[in-house]
């Protein structure tokens, strides 16, 4: 059932950890099969809460204690309230956008709790999944959609780079990024060794800066884990559009080791981005992962999707659905109890309710503090321009003083 | 003190950056084993390894893309894009993430990225070799931009680039490469964003940056022929730009000339008139004149001595300052 497929470099690295690393051709990942179908994933659970054995990947999810397991419930079921709260949010006014995640929970949920915390993912707009897995107060997310920055947290504190708006070019400074790490490496060998997560998704994979990502972490070895998430949709735009094989397919051209996996099985994606990332951490290169996944909701909350696609459609996604196939699992398995269920239940109240405070607390934006952050260092045009704005704002300051004044005279 | 051309100095001024910070190093194309096409980082692989000069695969967005993703490590990249009609394909890393990556983290962080590019014409090369799009990036709030019109200026400011904490683009005088000059390695000229007066004068204000400078001295030399006093200024720095210095100078002589090679609509002479037509308007004897390329695409290399400013066209524009 997985596939999974990996270019014959002829690179000696490549070889050498076949000693060291899963054995690649043994697991239902066929790690050097040339291409694969459009069925094939890894999956190791499946829609219907049943277990599935892969050779590679399956080592990965054996020892796992079941509360990691049931963490991965918790945080899927947590990122699916908040992503209805930011959707009620902006239906009520409070966000002039909201990006929904729904559907896609599990290859986020699954590929986050996968890294490091010295490991650094440069997400889209859409990985609200990832930053609850890197630590982030989702409601920092919200400020980008509420008008109050252009980021919203600092990056360096949970190394989850700012949200980036512009297909792909995140997937360049992924690369870039772990580029940098490996000249770290090669200054200090007792540099920390970390692998970077280049999230990007099934549209945005025709842009240039995906090829010129992928041309650029081969021919250095980066150590990064490009990670694709095929929705099937591209605002109204089916995939069929972007290409004519499964994205992974494109790896064996870059000579990038790739793997497909069921974006919609919380383990599958937990073990194959765990391999890939120890794969790109150990000094391999770069992986690619394409995770199999439907964009169950809008592209955004401008969008109308009954526009373009077919309800049936999402219908047949919604028996994949991420959350119910684990709940399935964790219920048969005995590893969770009604109390559990509850009680994530009611954590993903509370995080809501706080996302939903935090919200209408923020305040608004200060434009003093956009002129302090176009330079770095002191510019003498945004100076003067800063200068003519304070007088001109103090104009006004004036005038209500001295209409305050005439008034109070008259009273 | 010593005569090297500005592409040595460049050379230069890359070898001492090299060697004093260990976390800068350059990436390009063609930049290493062949020390670029027009030989600036000639020796510079050899001497400080492939790890510090990059041979890049040939893709320009990638170049810009990686070095933000280096930069936001911790690292110094000094890229080289190899000619200036081939900036075009980076231009959205640069204009949308590189410019911005500080303001839209609120200030947190930074990517100070140095991106060398040869510019300009008089070589009678092919297309897209003979461009000036510094007006393009000086429209994008984020970036610095400044170029160097002499061997000592371009021995410097390419290590202050480096050391600002800012992307700042460095524009070299491609046509100029070879001219030689003086350079001072033991003292610095100082500020690289700002303008220098490099020949006083006190009848009309010559503006000019990168490889009109020369030009811009020889027309002041024919116009003290003709009696007339011009003061020149290498505006050094295109983003930001020193109008004080320009202001100061035209206070004193009552008139104002730009020039550049670039098209003159919606370029850096239009900004500078209009900025000082503000501040000097009851000093002003004359309307300020631009003198540049025409509104065309760079024209093929058989007519560009018609395209590109030269003495004459610079003296015309003299002269019809001095006509009001």
């Amino acid at each position: 059932m997985g596939t999974a497929q990996q270019a014959d470099t002829g690179n000696s690295r490549t070889s050498a950890q076949a000693s060291t690393r899963p054995q690649a051709g043994t697991s239902a990942g066929v790690l050097r099969a040339a291409t694969v179908g459009p069925d094939e994933a890894v999956q190791l659970l499946d829609e219907h809460g049943a277990i599935h054995h892969d050779a590679t990947f399956s080592p990965y999810i054996e020892k796992l204690d079941p509360e990691v397991v049931r963490g991965f419930y918790r945080d899927m079921a947590i990122v699916r309230r908040f992503d209805t709260e930011a959707t009620a949010l902006q239906r009520q006014g409070e966000l002039a956008l909201w990006v929904p995640v729904i559907g896609q929970e599990a290859a986020q949920i699954g590929s986050g709790r996968a890294m490091n915390k010295a490991d650094y993912a440069f997400p889209t707009y859409r990985e609200h999944g990832v930053a609850l897995t890197r630590g982030l107060d989702l409601a920092d997310l919200l400020k980008l959609f509420r008008g109050i920055s252009n980021g919203g947290w600092d990056p360096r504190e949970t190394n989850f780079h700012l949200y980036t708006l512009v297909l792909a070019a995140q997937t360049l400074h992924a690369v870039g990024y772990a580029m940098g790490i490996s000249r770290d490496l090669a200054a200090d060998p007792t540099t920390e060794p970390a692998a970077v997560v280049a999230y990007f998704g099934d549209g945005s994979s025709s842009e240039g800066d995906v090829h010129e990502s992928m041309v650029f972490a081969a021919s250095y070895d980066a150590p990064v884990v490009f990670f694709c998430q095929n929705n099937n949709w591209a605002i109204s735009v089916p995939f069929e559009v972007q290409s004519k094989v499964p994205l992974v397919n494109r790896a064996a051209g870059y000579g990038i080791p790739g793997v497909r996996v069921d974006g919609n099985d919380v383990l599958a994606v937990y073990a194959v981005t765990r391999w890939a990332l120890e794969h790109a951490r150990d000094g391999h290169g770069p992986v690619f992962i394409e995770a199999s996944t439907y964009r169950v909701g809008a592209h955004t909350t401008a969008d109308d999707p009954t526009k373009y696609r077919m309800s049936a459609e999402e219908e047949l996604w919604k028996t994949r659905d991420p959350l119910d196939r684990l709940e399935t699992y964790l219920r048969a398995a005995g590893l969770a109890d009604e109390a559990f269920f509850e009680q994530v239940t009611n954590d993903g109240d509370e995080l809501a309710a706080h996302v939903r405070r935090a919200t209408l607390a923020m305040g608004g934006a200060d434009i003093r503090q956009k002129f302090a952050t176009v330079y770095a260092q002191a510019h003498p045009l945004v100076a003067e321009e800063l200068a003519w704005f304070e007088n001109y704002e103090a104009s006004f300051a004036e005038e209500n003083t001295e209409n305050s004044q005439t008034q109070g005279g008259a009273a | 003190m010593s005569t090297m051309t500005i592409a040595k100095a460049i050379n230069e001024g890359l070898r001492a950056t090299l060697a004093n910070d260990p976390k800068s190093f350059l990436m390009g194309e063609d930049i290493g084993s062949l020390g670029g096409v027009y030989r600036v980082t000639e020796g510079l692989k050899k001497e400080f390894g492939a790890h510090r000069v990059m041979d890049t695969p040939l893709a320009e967005s990638g170049i810009i893309g990686t070095a933000l993703g280096m930069a936001l490590r911790g690292h110094r990249p000094i890229c080289e894009i190899q000619f200036d009609g081939f900036v075009f394909p980076a231009f959205n890393q640069i204009t949308t993430q590189l410019a911005k990556i500080h303001t839209r983290s609120d200030g947190q962080l930074s990517a100070p990225v140095v991106i060398r590019i040869p510019y300009g014409g008089g070589i009678g090369s092919i297309e897209h070799h003979s461009e000036s799009p510094e007006a393009l990036f000086a429209h994008t709030p984020g970036l610095r931009i400044i170029t160097p019109s002499n061997a000592n200026d371009a021995y410097w400011m390419i290590q202050q680039a480096v050391e600002c904490k800012d992307p700042v683009i460095f524009f070299e005088p491609k046509r100029r490469y070879w001219l030689k000059g003086e350079v001072n390695t033991q003292e610095s000229p100082g500020d690289p964003f700002k303008a220098h007066v490099v020949r006083e004068g006190s009848d009309a204000t010559l503006v000019a940056y990168g490889p009109l400078v020369p030009v811009a001295l020889a027309a002041a030399n024919a116009a003290a022929e003709d009696g007339h006093s011009v003061e020149v200024i290498d505006l050094r720095s295109i983003s930001p730009i020193d109008f004080d210095t320009i202001e100061a100078s035209v206070k004193k002589t009552g008139r104002l000339v730009v020039a550049h090679e670039a098209p003159t609509f919606g370029g850096i002479g239009g900004e500078i008139s209009a900025r000082i037509s503000e501040r000097c308007f009851y000093s002003l004897e004359a309307p300020a004149i631009r003198v540049g390329g025409f509104h065309m695409p760079y024209p093929v290399a058989r007519v560009e001595e018609h395209y590109l400013p030269d003495i004459d066209r610079m003296l015309e524009a003299l002269d019809r300052a001095f006509a009001y």
